[in-house]
């Protein structure tokens, strides 16, 4: 930075522009080439701001020629001043010019200074999950929830009336002797562990009027040994519709619709006639299911049939007024299908793995 | 069951060019569920020939017996030669013809035969046993051909053993007994594939005579309703069982036993029919068929001796003096039904042999069959039904195939003892399978179809004129159809039934798919809203979910030192558990929790935080059984309360556990060990979740067990206690071998008031007064209630008060801490002057003062 050559000149009168040199116009074009040239050479908006007080600041050139106008004669001094103005200007808009860039190439320089390795794993908060049993649940849930239908619960440990005698299962039935029960000490609690959510169906019946459209999904319980198949606990959802006029023509739309929801637009259901003492007909029914890990193929997937009167008999509902059906599957099978589980024991042994794997979605 | 297709052809035209495939899918169209379809003659892949046995040369200096023999396979070995084969069996001779197996050939289980040199001799090829070859169990020795067999050397043996068949394995649904005949299973392809049937059952048969073929007393014609029998006296003792039959039997998994046992089991393959032989020369007395007096006791044929109830239905010989029975009531000699006993059965040296024919109730054999767990065959037939109209057709078949194959000769009396009662006719409106179904069936359809099936339909309108009431149909709505099932059908009691049966011929692919339209639904309730709230909200926050299984063991509430009058220690209890060694179900989520935490700390999981949602059981003590409740009829509202009573209480309850540390460690800088804050913090957002409001919950210490008594909060709801969190008890740590300071929270989900609409807040837009006043309080002041003191003095202007810092040190003196809190001070009408901000600072810090004797730090 040079020192300003002009000393502060005193009032000349009468005018004389050669003693005002500052408001030499060679001199105010120095002046703002001087400024120019110093701004261009600042490399950060340190150095640029310090150059500042130097161009425009009290002493800087233009400042003190501005003060020299007072000297001028009148005739004069609307020239020199506008003189005097357009060398600020153009110093400020210099200056701004010349900040702008340096500013940016700061900032630039700022982002390449700042860069991290992004890389790095941060797994500082660990990642929770739902379990993907329970995922499912609530999207079957969800999907009839959405049709109309609202979520029925009931409890795991019920009356064998409730379980078994209600759904048309007499005590000397083969069919009870096929359930594999849990029963509740002692002999003649008149307990079980609920062997399918079909139980909730009796209750259901028994506390509301038609018309009827719940989803039952839930924990039931049978006396299987644990294997890569067999649970003594899983889970199943149960539908049971209640109205007028209801056919089996209607089972099959509905579980067509289910389908579609669990295994794409692509699946489709068949029927196999089968026995289930508390719908009659009944049917076992198969999905097809194109994305399966072994390739498109049918699978077993649950039972249904229409409600059989007994049972509506023994819950209150009126058989010669009201026609119903009833469908069910295991969530735990669907699960296994859709996601290609070999081995029902990842669903309850709680391996965070496991859930952290499939919890987030289904 | 299994059966073989050229057994089924017996009675059903099949075509012969039938594809398996076809015949697997019509018996699932129908209901039969097909477990497998073997090929038999695919399980036997190369030459499988007829050979004769030319020459025998015995090997000695062996560890066994070995022969090297030459066998003439005709022309299949390309030569002409005789084979030559070492064999290990001896029940063979020169002249004998054998099956033999030549090289390149592979026997089931893909057991590859070559040409090879053993025993210092080329051996190519080999003979077979039945078991080799799978066609039996027997490995007794090679198979020698019988004289009845016609074949040449040289010719395929797979017809000869009964290789050129298909074997189905079929499941029976428990309501068709008679699917498990291969009458039954031949009337259903008969219907399915449109073919003729022939029924052995129309067979002729003789019917019963005056004077009965064996002296016997049905004394319980509800247990048993047809008792019928017949003599065939001088059968030669020595007879076998012809090679056909016990083909059959051993297909069907039934081994085989004598001639007279073996025909009573071929006929009831055939017919349905279980049946039973005694031996008439073993029986000493006439025949009493009676319920068991209860204690009495019968060896039955698989050796058990069997302590008897008075509700098995029992075969005594009344020639035997009863030691529990009153005059005449005999000895039981066979569980009816079930199994028969040890001192009638057929003998070796059988020469008189008494075949019967019952039929039985079915819901006593179910019971019998339980009670002794004795699922035989027989049982099996019983309990899902038996046609009571074939007794004596399948008399006079075991009748015919013994005197045919055992010689002797049959009583001219037959004896029959028929309580069995006609069935009553079902009212099948006849648009009723189109209503149910939603396929349109012409009434016409609908008997045709019935009548397949073997109904007898009449036009009801008539019979309904008569009485309406009797047959429970409302009048006027068109054809009603007076169908009446066949004998062999007892599982058709109800127009259901018939609905099932029209649907299942026409075929189920017939049915259309329609959606129905429920009416307007309410969505999920508040309690399952809740319920997903809390479990997204944990998941949220790294916990894991897990789901356990129930069941825990007696020794759970001691490892967990529940105190003894603790309401977690009284369990429901599983009468037939999986593991003994775990009878119960939880009363707390903790314990399987924390052995699914431990199974991960096993697989080498370091840090976890795992969390279930799920019931716990509390029987409802002193509770006793529920009350007895029909069918017939809607229980009332009090007798179904009264019932549901009993059952046990099951909240839902919500648990976590913690180990190791919440927050790793890693480049960022050290972890933070997981601990008893953490546990509250977990509770505190599950109560937020749940939509408890902050002022409603409250937490205090508390000593409850399985917690540590100096680390352990209870955490309330409206001032309930809703649950507990914090440190686990050293000693229960130890006791279930976690890692220290493991830390858990549980909650009962199902004790949560229901939260009503929260009023919305007033969101003042002036800045906020922050203060900091640091309190110096006795170390057993709880800062809950430091907080609730300046709260309290505060008054409306307190926006917020925070917790920033807990201090002890040797200046604040012995047993003191001083607690540090931001207070922010808002008014929602104007910006606060330093003034109003200090003063409600002093009011709050006067009421700490004159609760809990606190004092300004460094005043």
């Amino acid at each position: 930075m040079r020192e300003c050559p002009y000393a502060m000149s005193y009032r000349n009168d009468p005018y004389d522009p050669k003693q005002v040199a500052l408001l030499d116009p060679t001199a105010l074009a120095e002046a703002v080439a001087d400024a120019t040239k110093a701004f261009e050479a600042a490399a950060d908006p340190d150095a640029l701001t310090a150059l500042r007080s130097v161009h425009l600041g009290d002493r800087s050139p233009v400042s003190l020629a501005r003060r020299e106008i007072g000297a001028l004669p009148p005739a004069a001094k609307s020239d020199a001043g506008k003189r005097v103005n357009e060398a600020r200007r153009a110093i400020e808009s210099a200056y701004a010019e010349r900040a702008e860039v340096v500013e940016r190439e700061q900032a630039e320089r700022v982002l390449v200074e700042e860069r991290v390795d992004v890389t790095l794993p941060y797994d500082r908060r660990p990642r929770g999950a739902r379990h993907p049993l329970s995922t499912l649940m609530e999207s079957i849930s969800d999907l009839f929830v959405g049709m109309g239908y609202e979520v029925a619960e009931g409890p795991e440990v019920d009356l064998e009336w409730v379980n078994f005698d209600a759904l048309n299962i007499p005590a000397d039935h083969p069919a009870r002797g096929l359930m594999d029960t849990f029963h509740i000490a002692p002999e003649g609690s008149g307990l079980v562990l609920r062997t399918h959510t079909s139980t909730v169906q009796t209750r259901t019946m028994l506390s509301r009027k038609p018309p009827i459209y719940v989803i039952v999904p839930g924990r039931v319980y049978r006396t299987d040994e644990i294997d890569a198949t067999h649970s003594p606990v899983f889970h199943q959802a149960e539908g049971l519709v209640v109205d007028k006029g209801i056919t089996m023509a209607h089972l099959r739309g509905t579980l067509d619709h289910f389908a579609r929801a669990m295994f794409g637009p692509e699946a489709k259901t068949r029927w196999r006639p089968h026995y289930f003492p508390f719908t009659e007909p009944s049917a076992e029914f198969d999905v097809w299911f194109p994305e399966h890990r072994d390739g498109p193929q049918w699978v077993e997937w649950g039972g249904c049939g229409m409600v059989n009167p007994r049972v509506l008999r023994a819950c209150g509902v009126d058989p010669e007024v009201y026609s119903g059906f009833a469908f069910g599957m295991g969530i735990d099978r669907t699960l296994m299908v859709r996601h290609g589980v070999s081995d029902i024991r990842h669903l309850f042994e709680g391996d965070v793995r496991f859930s952290r794997a499939l919890g987030t979605g289904a | 069951m299994r059966v073989s297709v050229s057994w089924l052809r017996e009675y059903v035209d099949l075509p012969a060019d039938l594809p398996t495939g076809d015949l697997e899918q019509a018996l699932v169209d129908l209901g039969i569920e097909v477990e497998s379809v073997v090929d038999l003659a695919a399980s036997v892949t190369g030459q499988l020939v007829v050979g004769e046995v030319r020459e025998i040369e015995e090997l000695t200096g062996f560890k066994k017996p070995i022969r090297f023999c030459r066998v003439d396979v005709g022309a299949a070995n390309g030569t002409g030669e005789p084979q030559e084969i070492v064999c290990g069996a001896r029940n063979f001779a020169v002249g004998d013809r054998v099956v033999v197996i030549l090289p390149g050939g592979v026997l089931p289980g893909g057991f590859a035969i070559g040409a090879r040199k053993t025993y210092g001799h080329n051996s190519a090829g080999m003979i077979c046993s039945a078991k080799e070859l799978g066609v039996s169990d027997d490995h007794s020795g090679i198979i020698v051909l019988g004289p009845d067999v016609t074949a040449k050397p040289g010719d395929d043996a797979r017809p000869v053993v009964g290789l050129d068949d298909v074997v189905l394995d079929l499941e029976v649904t428990p309501d068709r007994g008679y699917a498990l005949s291969l009458r039954g299973l031949a009337r259903e392809l008969s219907h399915a594939i449109d073919v003729p049937l022939r029924d052995p059952a129309l067979a002729p048969a003789p019917g019963g005579t005056q004077t009965p073929a064996y002296p016997v007393e049905v004394r319980d014609t509800v247990g048993c309703d047809r008792f019928t029998a017949r003599l065939v006296r001088g059968v030669d003792p020595t007879a076998p069982t012809p090679s056909w039959m016990r083909q059959r039997l051993v297909t069907a998994g039934i081994r085989s036993i004598s001639l007279p046992v073996d025909i009573t089991n071929y006929v009831m393959l055939e017919l349905g029919q279980p049946m039973h032989a005694f031996d008439a020369d073993r029986i000493v007395g006439s025949l009493v068929v009676r319920r068991a007096e209860a204690g009495e006791k019968l060896t039955t044929l698989d050796g058990v001796t069997r302590v008897l109830t008075a509700d098995d239905m029992v075969i005594c010989d009344a020639g035997l003096d009863s030691a529990l029975g009153g005059q005449g009531d005999g000895v039981p000699i066979s569980l009816a039904a079930v199994m028969g006993g040890e001192t009638s059965e057929v003998v070796a040296g059988t020469t008189t042999v008494l075949f019967e024919a019952a039929h039985w109730d079915p819901a006593m054999v179910g019971r019998t069959a339980r009670r002794h767990k004795l699922f035989s065959e027989a049982a099996k037939r019983w309990e899902r039904g038996v046609d009571p109209a074939v007794a004596l057709v399948a008399l006079e078949r075991a009748v015919r195939l013994l005197t045919e194959h055992g010689g002797g000769t049959p009583s001219a009396e037959i004896l029959d003892i028929d309580h069995v009662r006609p069935r009553t006719p079902i009212s099948l409106p006849a648009d009723l399978p189109t209503r149910r179904v939603g396929v349109e069936y012409p009434p016409a359809r609908v008997v045709a179809l019935l009548e397949r099936v073997g109904c007898t339909v009449a036009q009801g309108a008539d019979r309904l004129s008569e009485d309406p009431g009797a047959v429970g149909v409302a009048s006027g709505v068109g054809t009603v159809l007076s169908v009446t099932p066949p004998t062999w059908r007892p599982d058709l009691t109800d127009p259901a039934d018939l609905v099932e049966e029209v649907v299942r011929l026409d075929g189920y692919d017939r049915v259309p798919s329609v959606l129905p339209t429920a009416p307007p639904g309410r969505g999920l309730t508040p309690r399952q809203r809740r319920r997903r709230a809390v479990a997204g909200s944990l998941a949220e926050r790294g916990y894991v979910e897990v789901l356990a299984h129930p069941f825990v063991s007696p020794e759970l509430a001691d490892q967990l030192g529940l105190p003894a009058d603790d309401p977690r220690r009284p369990a429901v209890r599983l009468a037939n558990p999986l593991s003994e060694e775990e009878p119960l179900l939880r009363t707390t989520l903790l314990g399987p929790l924390l052995g699914i935490l431990k199974r991960n700390l096993g697989r080498g999981h370091r840090d976890l935080a795992l969390y279930e949602i799920g019931a716990v059981f509390h029987p409802r003590v002193g509770a006793g059984s529920p009350p007895a409740m029909g069918v017939d009829r809607r229980p009332t509202d009090e007798e179904f309360a009264a019932a549901d009573a009993v059952v046990p209480a099951q909240p839902v309850h919500v648990a976590v556990v913690l180990a190791g540390d919440l927050d790793p460690a890693g480049w960022w800088g050290p972890g933070r060990p997981a601990g008893w804050a953490d546990a509250i913090e977990a509770a505190r957002d599950v109560l937020a979740a749940a939509g408890i409001p902050d002022e409603r919950v409250e937490v205090r210490a508390a000593e409850y067990a399985p917690w540590h008594p100096g680390r352990c909060a209870e955490l309330l709801v409206d001032g309930s206690v809703v649950g507990h969190a914090g440190e686990l008890h050293p000693l229960v740590v130890a006791a279930l071998e976690l890692p220290r300071r493991t830390s858990a929270m549980e909650l009962n989900l199902d004790t949560l008031p229901s939260t009503p609409v929260t009023p919305a807040p007033t969101v003042s837009g002036f800045p906020p007064a922050l203060i900091d006043v640091a309190l110096v309080v006795d170390d057993s002041v709880p800062a809950e209630q430091v907080r609730r003191a300046l709260e309290a003095g505060a008054g409306e202007l307190l926006e917020d008060v925070r917790l920033f810092d807990v201090y002890s040190g040797a200046q604040l003196g012995e047993g003191r801490r001083s607690l540090a809190y931001k207070l922010t001070f808002r008014a929602p009408d104007r910006t606060l002057t330093v003034e109003e901000a200090v003063a409600a600072r002093d009011a709050a810090v006067a009421v700490a003062a004159e609760r809990l004797g606190a004092t300004l730090r460094g005043a």
